[in-house]
Protein backbone atom coordinates (compact mmCIF):
# COMPACT_ATOMS: atom_id res chain seq x y z
CA UNK A 1 0.00 0.00 0.00
CA UNK A 2 1.42 3.32 -1.02
CA UNK A 3 0.24 6.88 -0.62
CA UNK A 4 -0.55 8.86 -3.72
CA UNK A 5 0.13 12.59 -3.70
CA UNK A 6 -3.23 14.23 -4.32
CA UNK A 7 -1.72 17.27 -6.00
CA UNK A 8 -1.80 15.03 -9.06
CA UNK A 9 -5.57 15.34 -9.11
CA UNK A 10 -6.82 18.11 -11.39
CA UNK A 11 -10.45 19.08 -10.90
CA UNK A 12 -11.96 20.24 -14.20
CA UNK A 13 -15.41 21.82 -14.49
CA UNK A 14 -18.01 19.57 -16.14
CA UNK A 15 -21.02 21.85 -16.26
CA UNK A 16 -22.75 23.62 -13.40
CA UNK A 17 -23.18 20.41 -11.40
CA UNK A 18 -20.18 18.29 -12.25
CA UNK A 19 -16.44 17.88 -11.82
CA UNK A 20 -14.19 15.78 -13.97
CA UNK A 21 -11.17 14.78 -11.91
CA UNK A 22 -8.19 14.26 -14.17
CA UNK A 23 -5.97 11.75 -12.36
CA UNK A 24 -3.21 11.50 -14.93
CA UNK A 25 -2.88 7.73 -14.76
CA UNK A 26 -5.10 4.69 -14.54
CA UNK A 27 -3.74 3.70 -11.13
CA UNK A 28 -4.46 7.11 -9.60
CA UNK A 29 -7.93 7.14 -11.21
CA UNK A 30 -8.65 3.77 -9.62
CA UNK A 31 -7.56 4.99 -6.19
CA UNK A 32 -9.54 8.21 -6.63
CA UNK A 33 -12.67 6.31 -7.66
CA UNK A 34 -12.41 4.05 -4.62
CA UNK A 35 -11.90 7.00 -2.34
CA UNK A 36 -14.91 8.84 -3.81
CA UNK A 37 -17.03 5.72 -3.48
CA UNK A 38 -16.20 5.29 0.18
CA UNK A 39 -16.77 8.99 0.91
CA UNK A 40 -20.13 8.71 -0.81
CA UNK A 41 -21.06 5.59 1.15
CA UNK A 42 -20.16 7.25 4.44
CA UNK A 43 -22.23 10.30 3.59
CA UNK A 44 -19.32 12.70 3.10
CA UNK A 45 -20.15 13.20 -0.56
CA UNK A 46 -23.53 13.61 -2.20
CA UNK A 47 -23.42 12.93 -5.91
CA UNK A 48 -25.89 11.55 -8.45
CA UNK A 49 -23.20 9.42 -10.07
CA UNK A 50 -19.50 8.61 -10.06
CA UNK A 51 -18.30 7.61 -13.50
CA UNK A 52 -14.74 6.35 -13.78
CA UNK A 53 -12.92 6.75 -17.09
CA UNK A 54 -9.50 5.57 -18.27
CA UNK A 55 -7.59 8.19 -16.27
CA UNK A 56 -10.43 10.28 -14.81
CA UNK A 57 -13.40 10.16 -12.48
CA UNK A 58 -16.53 12.17 -13.24
CA UNK A 59 -18.49 13.34 -10.22
CA UNK A 60 -21.93 14.26 -11.57
CA UNK A 61 -24.93 15.83 -9.91
CA UNK A 62 -23.30 17.74 -7.05
CA UNK A 63 -24.67 20.96 -5.60
CA UNK A 64 -21.44 22.84 -5.03
CA UNK A 65 -18.62 21.69 -7.30
CA UNK A 66 -16.29 24.38 -5.98
CA UNK A 67 -16.38 22.85 -2.47
CA UNK A 68 -15.33 19.43 -3.74
CA UNK A 69 -12.65 21.04 -5.91
CA UNK A 70 -11.27 22.82 -2.87
CA UNK A 71 -11.28 19.65 -0.78
CA UNK A 72 -9.49 17.45 -3.29
CA UNK A 73 -5.86 18.42 -2.64
CA UNK A 74 -6.12 17.47 1.04
CA UNK A 75 -7.40 13.96 0.50
CA UNK A 76 -5.50 10.96 1.68
CA UNK A 77 -5.40 8.67 -1.33
CA UNK A 78 -3.93 5.23 -1.05
CA UNK A 79 -3.42 2.67 -3.72
CA UNK A 80 -4.63 -0.17 -1.57
CA UNK A 81 -5.30 -3.52 -3.08
CA UNK A 82 -9.00 -4.26 -3.42
CA UNK A 83 -10.29 -6.08 -0.33
CA UNK A 84 -12.95 -7.93 -2.31
CA UNK A 85 -10.20 -9.51 -4.37
CA UNK A 86 -11.96 -12.66 -5.55
CA UNK A 87 -11.86 -12.69 -9.35
CA UNK A 88 -14.96 -13.35 -11.44
CA UNK A 89 -14.26 -16.31 -13.72
CA UNK A 90 -15.54 -16.10 -17.27
CA UNK A 91 -15.53 -19.38 -19.22
CA UNK A 92 -14.71 -18.70 -22.86
CA UNK A 93 -13.96 -20.62 -26.00
CA UNK A 94 -10.94 -19.20 -27.86
CA UNK A 95 -12.50 -19.39 -31.31
CA UNK A 96 -12.81 -15.74 -32.38
CA UNK A 97 -12.55 -14.77 -36.06
CA UNK A 98 -9.46 -12.61 -35.38
CA UNK A 99 -7.65 -15.27 -33.34
CA UNK A 100 -5.16 -16.14 -36.08
CA UNK A 101 -4.43 -12.55 -36.91
CA UNK A 102 -3.90 -11.73 -33.23
CA UNK A 103 -1.62 -14.78 -32.86
CA UNK A 104 0.41 -13.49 -35.79
CA UNK A 105 0.69 -10.02 -34.24
CA UNK A 106 1.73 -11.57 -30.93
CA UNK A 107 4.23 -13.81 -32.70
CA UNK A 108 2.75 -17.00 -31.24
CA UNK A 109 0.78 -19.99 -32.50
CA UNK A 110 -3.06 -19.55 -32.40
CA UNK A 111 -3.42 -22.18 -29.66
CA UNK A 112 -1.03 -20.20 -27.45
CA UNK A 113 -3.31 -17.13 -27.45
CA UNK A 114 -5.69 -18.90 -25.07
CA UNK A 115 -2.91 -19.69 -22.58
CA UNK A 116 -1.55 -16.16 -22.63
CA UNK A 117 -4.90 -14.36 -22.51
CA UNK A 118 -6.39 -16.63 -19.83
CA UNK A 119 -3.22 -16.50 -17.76
CA UNK A 120 -3.68 -12.83 -16.92
CA UNK A 121 -5.79 -11.33 -14.14
CA UNK A 122 -7.74 -8.33 -15.39
CA UNK A 123 -9.58 -5.54 -13.61
CA UNK A 124 -12.64 -3.67 -14.85
CA UNK A 125 -11.33 -0.10 -15.08
CA UNK A 126 -14.54 1.52 -16.28
CA UNK A 127 -17.69 0.84 -18.28
CA UNK A 128 -18.81 2.44 -21.52
CA UNK A 129 -20.16 1.82 -25.00
CA UNK A 130 -23.10 -0.38 -23.95
CA UNK A 131 -24.69 -1.23 -20.56
CA UNK A 132 -22.46 -3.78 -18.86
CA UNK A 133 -19.51 -3.40 -21.25
CA UNK A 134 -16.39 -3.13 -19.10
CA UNK A 135 -12.95 -2.01 -20.21
CA UNK A 136 -10.75 -4.68 -18.62
CA UNK A 137 -7.14 -3.73 -18.12
CA UNK A 138 -4.21 -5.98 -17.50
CA UNK A 139 -2.95 -6.93 -20.96
CA UNK A 140 0.84 -6.42 -21.00
CA UNK A 141 2.10 -3.95 -23.56
CA UNK A 142 3.62 -6.57 -25.84
CA UNK A 143 0.16 -8.06 -26.42
CA UNK A 144 -1.63 -4.82 -27.22
CA UNK A 145 -3.06 -4.66 -30.74
CA UNK A 146 -4.85 -1.84 -32.55
CA UNK A 147 -8.55 -1.81 -33.41
CA UNK A 148 -9.55 -3.33 -36.72
CA UNK A 149 -9.19 -0.95 -39.65
CA UNK A 150 -12.88 -1.21 -40.40
CA UNK A 151 -15.30 -2.02 -37.60
CA UNK A 152 -17.70 -4.94 -37.96
CA UNK A 153 -21.34 -3.92 -38.28
CA UNK A 154 -22.36 -6.89 -36.13
CA UNK A 155 -20.43 -8.45 -33.28
CA UNK A 156 -22.34 -11.28 -31.55
CA UNK A 157 -23.14 -11.02 -27.84
CA UNK A 158 -20.47 -12.76 -25.77
CA UNK A 159 -17.61 -11.97 -28.14
CA UNK A 160 -14.36 -11.45 -26.24
CA UNK A 161 -12.27 -8.77 -27.89
CA UNK A 162 -9.03 -6.87 -27.43
CA UNK A 163 -7.88 -3.42 -28.52
CA UNK A 164 -5.09 -1.26 -27.11
CA UNK A 165 -4.63 -1.93 -23.39
CA UNK A 166 -8.13 -3.38 -23.00
CA UNK A 167 -10.07 -6.61 -23.17
CA UNK A 168 -13.87 -6.48 -23.37
CA UNK A 169 -16.84 -8.79 -23.67
CA UNK A 170 -19.83 -7.57 -25.70
CA UNK A 171 -22.98 -7.89 -23.53
CA UNK A 172 -25.26 -7.69 -26.54
CA UNK A 173 -24.99 -7.90 -30.29
CA UNK A 174 -23.71 -4.57 -31.57
CA UNK A 175 -21.28 -3.02 -34.02
CA UNK A 176 -17.67 -3.25 -32.88
CA UNK A 177 -14.14 -2.49 -33.97
CA UNK A 178 -12.08 -4.60 -31.58
CA UNK A 179 -10.29 -7.84 -32.51
CA UNK A 180 -12.37 -10.88 -31.60
CA UNK A 181 -10.43 -13.73 -30.03
CA UNK A 182 -12.95 -15.76 -28.02
CA UNK A 183 -16.62 -16.32 -27.14
CA UNK A 184 -18.12 -16.32 -23.67
CA UNK A 185 -20.19 -19.45 -23.20
CA UNK A 186 -22.94 -17.69 -21.23
CA UNK A 187 -23.09 -13.99 -22.19
CA UNK A 188 -26.45 -13.57 -20.44
CA UNK A 189 -24.49 -13.28 -17.18
CA UNK A 190 -22.99 -9.96 -18.23
CA UNK A 191 -26.18 -7.93 -17.90
CA UNK A 192 -29.22 -8.85 -15.84
CA UNK A 193 -31.60 -6.06 -14.89
CA UNK A 194 -33.12 -8.18 -12.13
CA UNK A 195 -29.76 -8.53 -10.40
CA UNK A 196 -28.12 -5.89 -8.23
CA UNK A 197 -25.90 -4.65 -9.71
CA UNK A 198 -27.21 -5.38 -13.20
CA UNK A 199 -23.67 -5.52 -14.62
CA UNK A 200 -21.46 -8.51 -13.79
CA UNK A 201 -18.29 -6.49 -14.38
CA UNK A 202 -18.64 -3.28 -12.39
CA UNK A 203 -15.61 -0.99 -12.16
CA UNK A 204 -13.05 -2.52 -9.81
CA UNK A 205 -14.06 -6.15 -10.46
CA UNK A 206 -11.18 -8.60 -10.95
CA UNK A 207 -11.66 -10.92 -13.91
CA UNK A 208 -10.11 -14.15 -15.15
CA UNK A 209 -10.91 -15.94 -18.37
CA UNK A 210 -11.05 -19.74 -18.28
CA UNK A 211 -10.46 -21.53 -21.57
CA UNK A 212 -13.13 -24.09 -22.37
CA UNK A 213 -12.12 -26.68 -24.97
CA UNK A 214 -14.86 -27.76 -27.34
CA UNK B 1 -56.33 0.31 -14.60
CA UNK B 2 -56.70 -0.78 -18.27
CA UNK B 3 -54.68 0.90 -20.96
CA UNK B 4 -54.22 3.22 -23.88
CA UNK B 5 -53.71 2.02 -27.43
CA UNK B 6 -51.39 3.65 -29.94
CA UNK B 7 -53.29 4.03 -33.23
CA UNK B 8 -50.59 6.15 -34.90
CA UNK B 9 -47.11 6.20 -33.43
CA UNK B 10 -45.83 8.96 -35.73
CA UNK B 11 -42.13 9.39 -36.55
CA UNK B 12 -41.02 8.46 -33.04
CA UNK B 13 -43.13 8.26 -29.92
CA UNK B 14 -41.55 6.93 -26.74
CA UNK B 15 -42.47 6.46 -23.09
CA UNK B 16 -40.54 8.87 -20.86
CA UNK B 17 -40.32 9.54 -17.15
CA UNK B 18 -37.45 10.94 -15.08
CA UNK B 19 -35.10 8.36 -16.59
CA UNK B 20 -32.48 6.28 -14.85
CA UNK B 21 -29.79 8.64 -13.55
CA UNK B 22 -27.03 7.25 -11.36
CA UNK B 23 -26.00 4.25 -13.46
CA UNK B 24 -23.45 6.00 -15.65
CA UNK B 25 -20.70 3.87 -14.11
CA UNK B 26 -22.37 0.84 -15.72
CA UNK B 27 -22.61 2.61 -19.10
CA UNK B 28 -26.33 3.28 -18.68
CA UNK B 29 -27.40 6.64 -20.18
CA UNK B 30 -29.67 8.77 -17.96
CA UNK B 31 -32.46 8.97 -20.55
CA UNK B 32 -35.85 10.38 -19.48
CA UNK B 33 -37.98 13.16 -20.97
CA UNK B 34 -35.84 15.33 -23.25
CA UNK B 35 -37.72 18.56 -22.41
CA UNK B 36 -37.99 18.14 -18.64
CA UNK B 37 -39.94 21.33 -17.82
CA UNK B 38 -42.65 20.55 -20.40
CA UNK B 39 -42.93 16.92 -19.29
CA UNK B 40 -43.13 18.01 -15.65
CA UNK B 41 -45.79 20.63 -16.34
CA UNK B 42 -47.91 18.24 -18.42
CA UNK B 43 -47.88 15.77 -15.51
CA UNK B 44 -48.74 18.48 -12.98
CA UNK B 45 -51.70 19.61 -15.07
CA UNK B 46 -52.88 16.00 -15.39
CA UNK B 47 -52.83 15.70 -11.59
CA UNK B 48 -49.98 13.21 -11.66
CA UNK B 49 -47.25 12.84 -9.09
CA UNK B 50 -43.81 14.09 -10.09
CA UNK B 51 -42.02 11.57 -12.21
CA UNK B 52 -45.01 9.93 -13.91
CA UNK B 53 -44.40 8.35 -17.31
CA UNK B 54 -45.84 10.20 -20.32
CA UNK B 55 -45.62 9.92 -24.10
CA UNK B 56 -42.98 11.97 -25.90
CA UNK B 57 -43.68 12.54 -29.60
CA UNK B 58 -41.35 13.71 -32.35
CA UNK B 59 -42.43 16.33 -34.92
CA UNK B 60 -45.68 14.77 -36.12
CA UNK B 61 -47.45 13.75 -32.93
CA UNK B 62 -49.41 10.57 -32.39
CA UNK B 63 -52.93 9.20 -32.11
CA UNK B 64 -54.10 7.38 -29.01
CA UNK B 65 -57.29 5.53 -28.07
CA UNK B 66 -58.33 5.52 -24.41
CA UNK B 67 -59.66 2.24 -23.03
CA UNK B 68 -60.98 3.87 -19.87
CA UNK B 69 -62.00 7.36 -18.82
CA UNK B 70 -58.83 9.34 -18.38
CA UNK B 71 -57.66 12.94 -18.24
CA UNK B 72 -54.91 13.85 -20.66
CA UNK B 73 -52.78 16.95 -21.12
CA UNK B 74 -50.96 17.56 -24.41
CA UNK B 75 -48.09 19.96 -23.81
CA UNK B 76 -44.53 20.66 -24.85
CA UNK B 77 -44.36 21.48 -28.56
CA UNK B 78 -47.67 23.21 -29.44
CA UNK B 79 -49.83 21.14 -31.82
CA UNK B 80 -53.46 20.80 -32.86
CA UNK B 81 -55.39 18.47 -30.53
CA UNK B 82 -58.60 16.68 -31.47
CA UNK B 83 -60.81 14.18 -29.67
CA UNK B 84 -62.94 12.05 -31.97
CA UNK B 85 -62.29 14.65 -34.65
CA UNK B 86 -63.39 17.69 -32.59
CA UNK B 87 -60.82 20.36 -31.72
CA UNK B 88 -59.74 20.36 -28.10
CA UNK B 89 -57.43 22.49 -25.98
CA UNK B 90 -53.66 22.15 -26.13
CA UNK B 91 -51.81 22.57 -22.85
CA UNK B 92 -54.86 21.97 -20.66
CA UNK B 93 -56.55 18.95 -19.08
CA UNK B 94 -58.89 17.22 -21.53
CA UNK B 95 -61.27 14.48 -20.37
CA UNK B 96 -61.30 11.39 -22.55
CA UNK B 97 -64.11 8.84 -22.36
CA UNK B 98 -63.33 5.17 -22.75
CA UNK B 99 -63.28 4.48 -26.49
CA UNK B 100 -62.42 8.06 -27.49
CA UNK B 101 -59.54 8.78 -29.84
CA UNK B 102 -57.18 11.68 -29.18
CA UNK B 103 -54.95 12.99 -31.92
CA UNK B 104 -51.93 15.17 -31.20
CA UNK B 105 -51.08 16.62 -34.59
CA UNK B 106 -47.81 17.86 -36.08
CA UNK B 107 -45.84 20.24 -33.89
CA UNK B 108 -46.45 23.85 -35.02
CA UNK B 109 -43.12 24.83 -33.54
CA UNK B 110 -40.60 22.77 -31.63
CA UNK B 111 -40.15 19.02 -31.84
CA UNK B 112 -41.53 17.11 -28.86
CA UNK B 113 -45.06 17.16 -27.49
CA UNK B 114 -45.87 15.40 -24.21
CA UNK B 115 -49.06 13.47 -23.54
CA UNK B 116 -49.57 13.04 -19.81
CA UNK B 117 -52.42 10.73 -18.76
CA UNK B 118 -53.93 10.83 -15.27
CA UNK B 119 -52.56 7.86 -13.37
CA UNK B 120 -49.45 7.82 -15.57
CA UNK B 121 -48.30 5.13 -18.00
CA UNK B 122 -46.86 1.84 -16.79
CA UNK B 123 -44.95 0.14 -19.60
CA UNK B 124 -42.13 -2.27 -18.77
CA UNK B 125 -39.53 -0.75 -16.53
CA UNK B 126 -35.81 -1.20 -16.52
CA UNK B 127 -33.54 -0.13 -13.63
CA UNK B 128 -36.50 1.64 -12.06
CA UNK B 129 -37.49 3.70 -15.10
CA UNK B 130 -40.11 3.34 -17.87
CA UNK B 131 -38.03 5.49 -20.24
CA UNK B 132 -37.07 4.33 -23.70
CA UNK B 133 -33.36 4.80 -24.32
CA UNK B 134 -32.43 5.01 -27.99
CA UNK B 135 -28.71 4.49 -27.36
CA UNK B 136 -28.73 1.51 -25.00
CA UNK B 137 -32.03 -0.12 -25.95
CA UNK B 138 -33.07 -0.16 -22.28
CA UNK B 139 -36.73 0.38 -21.40
CA UNK B 140 -39.71 -0.18 -23.69
CA UNK B 141 -39.05 -0.16 -27.43
CA UNK B 142 -40.15 2.93 -29.39
CA UNK B 143 -43.92 2.64 -29.87
CA UNK B 144 -45.51 1.07 -32.93
CA UNK B 145 -49.05 1.33 -34.23
CA UNK B 146 -51.25 -1.07 -32.26
CA UNK B 147 -49.12 -1.10 -29.08
CA UNK B 148 -50.98 -0.90 -25.79
CA UNK B 149 -49.63 0.63 -22.59
CA UNK B 150 -51.12 0.01 -19.12
CA UNK B 151 -52.43 3.04 -17.22
CA UNK B 152 -51.80 3.47 -13.52
CA UNK B 153 -54.71 3.82 -11.12
CA UNK B 154 -56.37 7.18 -11.64
CA UNK B 155 -56.70 9.35 -8.55
CA UNK B 156 -60.37 9.52 -7.51
CA UNK B 157 -60.20 13.30 -7.34
CA UNK B 158 -57.25 14.35 -9.44
CA UNK B 159 -55.74 17.41 -7.76
CA UNK B 160 -55.94 19.56 -10.87
CA UNK B 161 -54.28 22.92 -10.43
CA UNK B 162 -56.58 25.90 -10.35
CA UNK B 163 -53.95 28.13 -11.91
CA UNK B 164 -50.95 27.56 -14.12
CA UNK B 165 -48.00 26.28 -12.11
CA UNK B 166 -45.72 27.88 -14.71
CA UNK B 167 -46.13 29.03 -18.29
CA UNK B 168 -45.20 26.72 -21.15
CA UNK B 169 -41.77 27.63 -22.38
CA UNK B 170 -41.71 29.24 -25.79
CA UNK B 171 -39.82 27.78 -28.71
CA UNK B 172 -37.63 30.08 -30.76
CA UNK B 173 -35.90 29.87 -34.09
CA UNK B 174 -32.64 31.05 -32.62
CA UNK B 175 -31.48 29.85 -29.24
CA UNK B 176 -28.70 31.39 -27.17
CA UNK B 177 -27.26 28.88 -24.73
CA UNK B 178 -25.08 29.65 -21.74
CA UNK B 179 -22.08 27.40 -22.14
CA UNK B 180 -20.04 26.55 -19.05
CA UNK B 181 -16.54 26.17 -20.46
CA UNK B 182 -14.55 23.03 -19.70
CA UNK B 183 -13.63 20.34 -18.92
CA UNK B 184 -11.35 20.17 -22.00
CA UNK B 185 -11.11 23.76 -23.14
CA UNK B 186 -7.32 23.51 -23.12
CA UNK B 187 -7.48 20.99 -25.96
CA UNK B 188 -8.59 23.81 -28.26
CA UNK B 189 -6.82 26.76 -29.78
CA UNK B 190 -6.86 29.91 -27.65
CA UNK B 191 -9.24 31.60 -30.07
CA UNK B 192 -11.85 28.89 -29.50
CA UNK B 193 -13.69 30.90 -26.82
CA UNK B 194 -14.04 33.88 -29.14
CA UNK B 195 -15.18 31.55 -31.93
CA UNK B 196 -17.77 30.03 -29.64
CA UNK B 197 -19.09 33.46 -28.70
CA UNK B 198 -19.18 34.67 -32.32
CA UNK B 199 -20.29 31.60 -34.23
CA UNK B 200 -23.75 30.51 -35.27
CA UNK B 201 -24.49 26.80 -35.62
CA UNK B 202 -27.42 25.12 -37.31
CA UNK B 203 -29.12 22.03 -35.92
CA UNK B 204 -28.53 19.22 -38.39
CA UNK B 205 -31.13 16.71 -39.51
CA UNK B 206 -28.98 13.99 -37.97
CA UNK B 207 -30.09 14.93 -34.49
CA UNK B 208 -32.04 12.86 -32.00
CA UNK B 209 -32.45 12.16 -28.28
CA UNK B 210 -28.78 11.18 -28.11
CA UNK B 211 -27.62 14.57 -29.28
CA UNK B 212 -27.92 17.53 -31.62
CA UNK B 213 -25.38 17.58 -34.40
CA UNK B 214 -24.45 21.19 -35.12
CA UNK B 215 -23.24 22.48 -38.47
CA UNK B 216 -21.20 25.66 -38.45
CA UNK B 217 -17.71 26.96 -37.84
CA UNK B 218 -15.32 24.10 -37.04
CA UNK B 219 -13.83 24.24 -33.55
CA UNK B 220 -10.17 23.43 -34.04
CA UNK B 221 -8.05 21.54 -31.58
CA UNK B 222 -4.48 22.28 -30.59
CA UNK B 223 -3.32 18.84 -31.66
CA UNK B 224 -4.79 15.55 -32.76
CA UNK B 225 -3.80 13.61 -29.65
CA UNK B 226 -6.11 10.90 -28.38
CA UNK B 227 -8.14 11.56 -25.27
CA UNK B 228 -8.54 8.50 -23.06
CA UNK B 229 -12.25 7.69 -22.61
CA UNK B 230 -13.83 9.80 -19.89
CA UNK B 231 -17.25 10.39 -18.36
CA UNK B 232 -19.71 12.68 -20.14
CA UNK B 233 -22.55 14.71 -18.62
CA UNK B 234 -25.88 15.62 -20.25
CA UNK B 235 -25.56 18.95 -22.03
CA UNK B 236 -21.91 18.34 -22.94
CA UNK B 237 -20.70 19.95 -26.17
CA UNK B 238 -18.31 17.38 -27.58
CA UNK B 239 -16.05 18.12 -30.52
CA UNK B 240 -15.11 15.22 -32.82
CA UNK B 241 -12.07 15.50 -35.09
CA UNK B 242 -14.04 17.24 -37.87
CA UNK B 243 -14.67 20.17 -35.51
CA UNK B 244 -18.48 20.05 -35.85
CA UNK B 245 -19.81 19.88 -32.28
CA UNK B 246 -22.40 17.51 -30.85
CA UNK B 247 -24.62 18.70 -28.01
CA UNK B 248 -25.48 15.65 -25.95
CA UNK B 249 -29.06 15.03 -24.83
CA UNK B 250 -30.88 12.62 -22.51
CA UNK B 251 -29.73 9.39 -24.20
CA UNK B 252 -26.06 10.45 -24.37
CA UNK B 253 -23.21 7.94 -24.15
CA UNK B 254 -21.76 7.78 -20.65
CA UNK B 255 -18.12 7.93 -21.75
CA UNK B 256 -16.39 9.27 -24.82
CA UNK B 257 -12.97 9.87 -26.30
CA UNK B 258 -13.42 13.29 -27.89
CA UNK B 259 -12.87 16.48 -25.88
CA UNK B 260 -15.83 18.33 -24.37
CA UNK B 261 -15.30 22.07 -24.76
CA UNK B 262 -18.24 23.15 -22.59
CA UNK B 263 -21.51 22.08 -21.00
CA UNK B 264 -24.96 23.68 -21.14
CA UNK B 265 -27.29 23.61 -18.13
CA UNK B 266 -30.79 22.21 -17.67
CA UNK B 267 -32.62 25.15 -19.25
CA UNK B 268 -30.59 25.00 -22.45
CA UNK B 269 -30.94 21.21 -22.57
CA UNK B 270 -34.73 21.64 -22.56
CA UNK B 271 -34.49 24.24 -25.33
CA UNK B 272 -32.23 21.91 -27.31
CA UNK B 273 -34.88 19.17 -27.05
CA UNK B 274 -37.29 21.47 -28.93
CA UNK B 275 -34.76 22.64 -31.54
CA UNK B 276 -35.74 21.48 -35.01
CA UNK B 277 -33.26 20.86 -37.77
CA UNK B 278 -32.43 24.29 -39.14
CA UNK B 279 -32.68 26.05 -35.77
CA UNK B 280 -29.83 28.50 -35.17
CA UNK B 281 -27.80 28.03 -32.01
CA UNK B 282 -25.46 30.55 -30.44
CA UNK B 283 -23.41 30.15 -27.33
CA UNK B 284 -22.69 32.57 -24.51
CA UNK B 285 -19.49 31.17 -22.96
CA UNK B 286 -19.25 31.35 -19.18
CA UNK B 287 -15.60 31.61 -18.11
CA UNK B 288 -13.89 28.77 -16.26
CA UNK B 289 -14.51 28.89 -12.51
CA UNK B 290 -11.57 30.24 -10.49
CA UNK B 291 -10.82 26.83 -8.96
CA UNK B 292 -10.08 25.23 -12.28
CA UNK B 293 -7.41 27.70 -13.37
CA UNK B 294 -3.96 26.24 -13.46
CA UNK B 295 -1.00 27.99 -11.98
Amino acid sequence: MSTIPTDRLRPLPAGPRGILIDCGTTAVARACYRSLQSRRMSGLLEAADLVPGATTVLVDGIDEPELLAAELPGWPLTDEPDAAGEAVEIPVCYDGPDLESVAEQWGVRPEEVADIHSGIEYEAAFCGFSPGFAYLEGLPEQYQVPRRESPRTTVPAGSVAIAGPYTGVYPRTSPGGWQLIATMTNPGRLWNEHREPAALLVPGTKVRFAAVRV
Amino acid sequence: MTHIEILRAGVLTTCQDAGRPGWGHLAVPPSGAADRPSWRLANQLAGNPTGACALETTLNGCTVKAHRNVTVVVGGAPCPVTVDGRPEAWGQPVKLKAGSVLDAGPAEVGVRSYLAFSGGLHPKSSLGSHSTCLLSGLGPAPLKDGDTIPLGPSPAHPPLPTQWPAPWAGVSEEIVMKLHLGPRLEWFRPEAVAELARGVWTVSEHSNRIGLRLDGPALRRMDSGELPSEGIVAGALQVPPNGQPILFGADHPTTGGYPVIGVVGAEAQAAAAQARPGTKIRFAPIPLPHWSKRA
